[in-house]
């Protein structure tokens, strides 16, 4: 093997990813002043935080009354009851902060009358524990997001953030169990770099594109989750991927949820607004689970449009026209761009689409990685937010706009407990060689990789066999076809080839690597929703229709040594972190 | 054709042909700048006969049929796919845009795919935006108001937020200034359209409290008044943006202050 020359770096604290979570970590770190790098393989403002629309909850009560405790309600009922209340409670209780912080930092959300930030209704948020819709999603217009993301890169750039951009992770640097800092590979000039950190926070966002039709960014390849797994560590409740209803049809594109909740209705092939016998009280402002397998029961029983009759149509041309101009424009934009639609006078097809990974690394409500060895122990020095992270706030299915809060008040948690943890200037360990080689190792094995296969056509076999066995419903039998199938792609790594043998800009190995990650991600993802026997949240078994609080109010843990995994369960946290509420029981969830 | 920086003393050649294999009736010429830092070799064109048939109707889609079926060492930005996060701004047809909303239908004859006009290259379509990045920050992109209140949020009405319409949603893809005549000749001084759009956003914000500092930064022969009002940039925004007239505010404003 070629010896590839190592740039090192020290650093207190390393944050990988510059989405809207590791970018508010790193805010907070830098003014904690910790000595923080933030790396990251897209330009900050790339990053897919950009492409969320409707908005981020809080219960500020802008519009009405509200209370946060009547968010935790909502989050805990949307998740079925798989998520840990403590953190939920956090998240909940510290949202309204979080975002009030964000308008300080500049954030152009939209107004009430009153100069206040305008709150819209979203999917599962409700009023006094699940009696009346409240508007709590706080928005700017339909590019919520985008506005997020580029005020926090600008509050970034005021406190000096330490940037290293198109930077490629290859690894994560551990010790007797314990995390020392990671390796990245530079784009820009083809070096590789070496950094050593107190504590490394992973923000590197879901894993979207193992499936075929996702409304992901081509980069969300998850590369922190699988830098876990290689690390030996486990991922948490991976079968629970989230289909938003609304991807335009035949492209993927995102279509606000707060389409529904500025009025916005689905309507199947009988011209019927089919939500009102699914969920006769929030209709289409119900789940994004229950919609999508609403949406998916018309189609597999022939009430779908167009042609194939496999997709539903989105009506909005009902709406206000001062409506769509003001909170709707980057919808109308999209639909014009990739479905050829006018809003304001037809419908827009869509259909269920791959959205956002609940599951991921496991941590607790303080943002640090957990594991289990006996009972439940932190991992030093690793951290993970965001949506590679499973906290678990969303347990078995997310509530739209709860995510964007996440990464705001768990980013923010991260820098609190680094800061809480980490002394500046503490010198660092020595981390034998032999981490570092067993990442150029791979590196190196991928670069000169001369097989028959190519990365795009494993890739696509993978996403075609998730999209068609790991969907909206599954089964024993498709689930074990899946694993089987996946467990193929996987060996056909063994002769994977890539062309561009460079160091600068080599695009096809660093889609190369992503493949690398998403195939453990899917091993892990399939592998998990075969051993999970029950229905909860996004996780529809066919097989086994009810929810089986008994046997698996549990989080899934998976381990992956390749396409290897070792499957087992951690205890959901059935308490509350602090008296101020009480702990919610289990419900039947109807809405 | 469009205006590029080429490495020093080179100039583009002509590259490889990739001639289709599929048996298409329906093909298209597709010719893309490559050149890698990596190799003594200097630029030059490669063409792509690609199936018209089975490939989807934007640009983006063209470059990774490209990518994933005939060659694997094209080099490109390109991440969320539909409009938002800015990577794949690149010189299509003559104009620049984003491949991921660009139709190709829209592009008669060849496809030329260049990368955006005048900057740096890095490799093949990836050009150098770090100048255009440092030109940002130094706009100071951050609300500076002395509100020490955390209860609640600075009041902003309903008309002050609208003026923020048309200027907050840039994604800094940098269509618009490196299709400005005056940013290829003074890219290094002048700040260009994108930079001094988002100037003018901070500026306009009610709710920040440094307008006045703000406009005396920008008020410079060099980092404003390059722009001679081409209009170019207003032309090839992706978003429908007008930074043109962002810049002429700023103007107004200058003009009008006592700053």
């Amino acid at each position: 093997m070629k010896a590839y020359n190592i740039i090192d770096h020290e650093y207190d604290v390393v944050v990988l990813g510059a989405g809207g979570s590791g970018l508010r970590a790193a805010v907070g770190l830098s003014e904690s002043g910790l000595k923080t790098a933030c790396i990251s393989k897209v330009f900050p403002t790339r990053s897919h935080t950009s492409a969320a629309q409707g908005g981020i909850s809080a219960a500020l009560g802008n519009m009405g009354e509200d209370d946060w405790r009547w968010h935790m309600y909502d989050t805990v009922k949307g998740a079925d009851w798989l998520g840990d209340q403590d953190s939920i409670e956090y998240l909940c209780k510290e949202a309204p902060k979080a975002v009030l912080e964000l308008e300080k930092y500049g954030v152009p959300f939209s107004r009430t009358e009153e100069g206040k930030i305008y709150q819209r209704p979203f999917g599962g948020m409700t009023k006094n524990y699940g009696n009346g819709i409240v508007q709590r999603t706080c928005a700017a217009a339909d590019r919520t997001g985008h506005a997020i993301l580029h005020t926090l890169y600008g509050q970034a750039l005021k406190h000096n953030t330490e940037f290293f951009i198109e930077y490629f992770a290859l690894d994560l640097l551990m010790k007797d169990g314990e995390c020392k800092g990671l390796i990245a590979w530079n784009l820009n000039d083809g070096t590789i770099h070496r950094f050593r950190a107190h504590t490394v926070i992973i923000a590197t966002g879901g894993y979207g594109k193992v499936y075929y039709s996702a409304t992901s960014a081509h980069t969300c390849t998850g590369d922190g989750n699988a830098m876990v797994l290689r690390a030996g560590l486990p991922l948490q409740d991976m079968e629970f991927v989230q289909f938003h209803p609304t991807g335009i049809y035949g492209h993927g594109t995102l279509i606000s949820e707060g389409v529904r909740g500025e009025g916005g209705y689905l309507v199947n092939s009988k011209g019927e607004r089919f939500m009102e016998r699914y969920a006769p009280n929030a209709k289409d402002l119900a789940s994004r689970d229950v919609v999508s397998r609403s949406m998916s029961i018309e189609i597999n029983e022939g009430r779908g449009v167009g042609k194939d009759q496999d997709h539903v149509h989105l009506h909005l041309s009902h709406l206000d026209k001062s409506v769509i101009e003001n909170r709707l424009p980057g919808i109308t934009e999209a639909a014009r761009l990739f479905a050829n639609v006018d809003v304001t006078k037809d419908p827009i097809p869509v259909v269920p689409t791959v959205h956002y990974n609940m599951g991921g690394i496991p941590t607790n409500y303080k943002a640090e990685v957990l594991t289990m060895n006996g009972s439940e122990k932190t991992v030093p020095g690793l951290m993970a937010i965001g949506e590679a992270a499973c906290v678990s706030v969303h347990g078995a299915n997310r509530l739209g706009s709860n995510s964007l809060i996440d990464l705001v008040v768990f980013g923010r948690a991260a820098a609190k407990r680094a800061a809480e943890l980490v002394k500046t200037g503490t010198p660092h360990e020595e981390i034998p060689e032999t981490e570092t080689q067993k990442c150029l190792d791979r590196f190196d094995k991928l670069r000169n990789a001369q097989g028959d296969n190519s990365t795009a056509e494993l890739r696509l076999s993978m996403q075609k066999t998730m999209q068609s066995k790991c969907a909206v419903f599954r089964t024993e039998k498709n689930l074990k076809q899946g694993v089987d199938e996946i467990g193929k792609t996987y060996d056909g790594m063994d002769s994977i080839s890539v062309k561009d043998k460079s160091l600068v800009f080599n695009t096809d190995l660093v889609e190369t690597l992503e493949f690398d990650n998403l195939i453990r991600q899917a091993v892990a993802t399939v592998d998990s929703a075969y051993h999970r026997k029950e229905s909860r949240g996004a996780h529809a078994r066919e097989d086994y229709p009810k929810r089986d609080d008994e046997k698996f109010m549990q989080h899934t843990l998976a381990w992956c040594d390749g396409k290897n995994t070792k499957i087992s369960y951690r205890p959901v946290h059935q308490s509350t972190l602090t008296n101020e509420v009480q702990y919610f029981p289990p419900q039947e969830r109807v809405y | 054709m469009v205006q590029l920086s080429l490495p020093k003393n080179s100039e583009i050649k002509k590259g490889k042909y990739f001639k289709d294999k599929t048996g298409s009736k329906n093909l298209r010429k597709v010719n893309i700048y490559r050149w890698d830092p990596s190799t003594d070799e200097g630029p030059r064109i490669d063409t792509y006969e690609v199936d018209m048939d089975s490939c989807s109707s934007k640009v983006l889609d063209i470059l990774n049929k490209i990518k994933n079926e005939i060659d694997s060492t094209i080099t490109y930005r390109r991440s969320c796919a539909h409009g938002v996060c800015g990577s794949c701004a690149m010189n299509m047809g003559g104009k620049n845009g984003l491949a991921c909303t660009t139709p190709h239908a829209e592009i008669e004859g060849d496809i030329d795919i260049y990368p955006l006009p005048h900057l740096k290259v890095k490799k093949d379509l990836i050009g150098d935006l770090d100048g255009l990045y440092k030109q940002y920050q130094s706009i100071e992109p951050w609300l500076k108001n002395n509100s020490t209140k955390d209860t609640t949020e600075i009041y902003q009405s309903k008309e002050d937020r609208a003026k923020l319409d048309g200027a907050y949603e840039c994604i800094m893809c940098a269509c618009c200034s490196t299709s400005c005549p005056s940013y290829w000749w003074n890219g290094d001084k002048y700040l260009g359209p994108a930079v001094l759009l988002q100037a003018y956003r901070w500026i306009i914000d009610s709710r920040d409290e440094e307008r006045k500092a703000r406009l005396k930064k920008v008020a410079d022969e060099l980092k404003l008044y390059r722009c001679h009002t081409i209009l170019n940039c207003t032309n090839a925004c992706p978003k429908g943006l007008n930074p043109a007239k962002a810049i002429a505010e700023i103007k107004k404003m200058l003009a009008t202050a006592n700053v």
